[in-house]
């Protein structure tokens, strides 16, 4: 079976691109390797803000509920759930490995919404079992209803640190601290005050100098930082914890994209090596296209409106709707992009953006 | 079962599900039929799940969403099955995985 469009990613941007896919007409495919669809959101318990009053006041859980039934719903999807993508081949086909075994599906385009994955933090012991990143101790006790441990030292105090520390005490777990090498804290401030009024302290300008233990984590040691980020002797603390957290950062996984042979290029301000695509969420190699965390660390908001610009572009580019109607529904939606990014929070990745951006107009100019 | 799981949250609800048991090096232990194999045993108080390739570090697991390899395990006799993802099943037997763990073909 031949279908227009195989979306790899069954999170916000994956889910988002092939409903808006399907709904103007295109056959899609979605493969994801988990069994149940929704990327993060089947973990992230708090509410969203929204925009434009879409998800407002919803939780993420609530939010990949209704994707996910709506992506069931649609007839012109077909889901390949507990499947994995191999490899993408030039005859346009990738290679998949289900429940059932490894078979071959082929598409006139491609959506690689892949995600992101943690960023490791370099210090003594970090190799230990009970040190983990953010988002697996997120998976254990939100979607599995494990607690990853007793006591817990979060590391990083941006949005998911801020959240994850939230969510542990929501799980009956206690946090000694979060430490931030930053001398402010890093997410908004109405995670933060929340954390700050369950009387978690949040240790700016300090950092983790070392796990304790011999199979597993038995303590860990702090440290305060200078503005280099490096550790003050004479400063440090020993906790009493039994998990490390790691929520130091997110990059983007692009096994696929660089297998494919899409041009990639380092963005620091987006965590890593990104594709370089064009305002229709298009690579440079045409008809492979890329939304979410993959094409650059954001977050599930901004995710939804890139998979939805990226389900629009497939639709046009192979002709199910008109130029001008796509055109129209495109600025629309990346009206409501730069809204979303235009807080002084996305500083950083305003600036990505931009690079990215300039890089194509270089290139066509040339 | 120890005190890891969690039985009361104020947003989610865990649904009961059919306990199993199985075998982790031998010794019995209980789950829930259908969660990851890592989720059962860190529940049990298992944490160590494999040993480092060059060093023997133990390795428990790290992104609970098989992407790291971290928590590569012996699953009926199966080495490298990502014991964060596989679903346990009555009957299961589980060992830790030492480096890249014992040869299929017996060479």
């Amino acid at each position: 079976m031949e279908y227009d469009l195989i979306v790899v990613g069954g999170g916000p941007a994956g889910l988002s691109g092939a409903l808006k896919a399907a709904q103007n007409g295109v056959r899609v495919a979605l493969i994801d390797r988990q069994e149940q669809l929704g990327g993060q959101l089947v973990k992230q318990t708090h509410k969203f803000f929204g925009w434009s009053q879409r998800y407002a006041g919803v939780r993420g859980i609530e939010i990949g509920r209704r994707l996910r039934d709506a992506v069931c719903a649609e007839p012109r999807i077909t889901v390949f759930a507990g499947t994995e993508a191999l490899g993408y081949y030039p005859d346009n086909s990738l290679l998949i490995e289900s429940p059932s075994g490894v078979s071959r599906i082929t598409a006139k385009t491609f959506l690689f919404a892949t995600g992101a994955q943690e960023r490791m933090l370099l210090f003594r012991g970090n190799d230990l079992p009970g040190v983990y990143g953010a988002g697996a101790v997120q998976t254990l006790m939100n979607v599995y209803g494990v607690r990853p441990g007793r006591s817990v030292l979060m590391v990083g105090s941006g949005n998911i640190g801020l959240i994850v520390s939230y969510q542990l005490r929501q799980a009956g777990v206690t946090v000694r601290a979060i430490v931030e090498a930053l001398p402010q804290v890093g997410g908004y401030a109405v995670h933060a005050s929340k954390v700050r009024r369950l009387g978690i302290p949040i240790l700016t300008r300090h950092s983790i100098k070392e796990a304790h233990g011999t199979e597993c984590v038995e303590g860990a040691t702090i440290w305060e930082v200078d503005d280099k980020f490096r550790g003050i002797p004479g400063t440090e603390k020993d906790l009493d914890v039994d998990v490390i957290c790691l929520a130091t950062g997110l990059t983007p996984l692009g096994d696929l994209l660089w297998q494919a042979g899409v041009s990639m290029t380092y963005v620091p301000e987006l965590g890593g090596f990104v594709p370089i695509y064009d305002e229709n969420m298009e690579t440079e190699r045409p008809g492979i296209f890329v939304a979410g965390d993959a094409a650059g660390i954001e977050e599930a908001s901004t995710a939804m409106l890139c998979g939805e610009i990226a389900g629009l572009s497939v639709a046009a580019k192979i002709g199910k709707i008109p130029r001008q109607r796509f055109e129209e529904e495109r600025n629309a939606l990346a009206q409501e992009l730069s809204a979303l990014r235009s807080g002084p929070l996305s500083n950083k990745v305003r600036t990505g953006y931009e690079r990215i951006r300039a890089l194509v107009q270089g290139r066509r100019g040339r | 079962m120890t005190g890891l799981r969690i039985e009361e949250h104020p947003i989610l609800d865990f649904p009961k599900r059919k306990k199993v048991k199985f075998f982790f090096e031998g010794r019995e232990m209980e789950g829930y039929e259908g969660e990851p194999i890592a989720a059962a045993l860190h529940a049990a108080g298992v944490k160590v799940l494999h040993h480092s390739l060059k060093l023997a570090r133990p390795r428990g697991f790290f992104c609970a969403i098989g992407n790291c390899s971290s928590c590569l395990m012996i699953v009926d006799g199966v080495p490298n099955v990502r014991a964060c993802t596989e679903r346990l099943r009555e009957g299961m037997s589980v060992e830790r995985q030492v480096g890249r763990g014992p040869s299929l073909t017996g060479r």
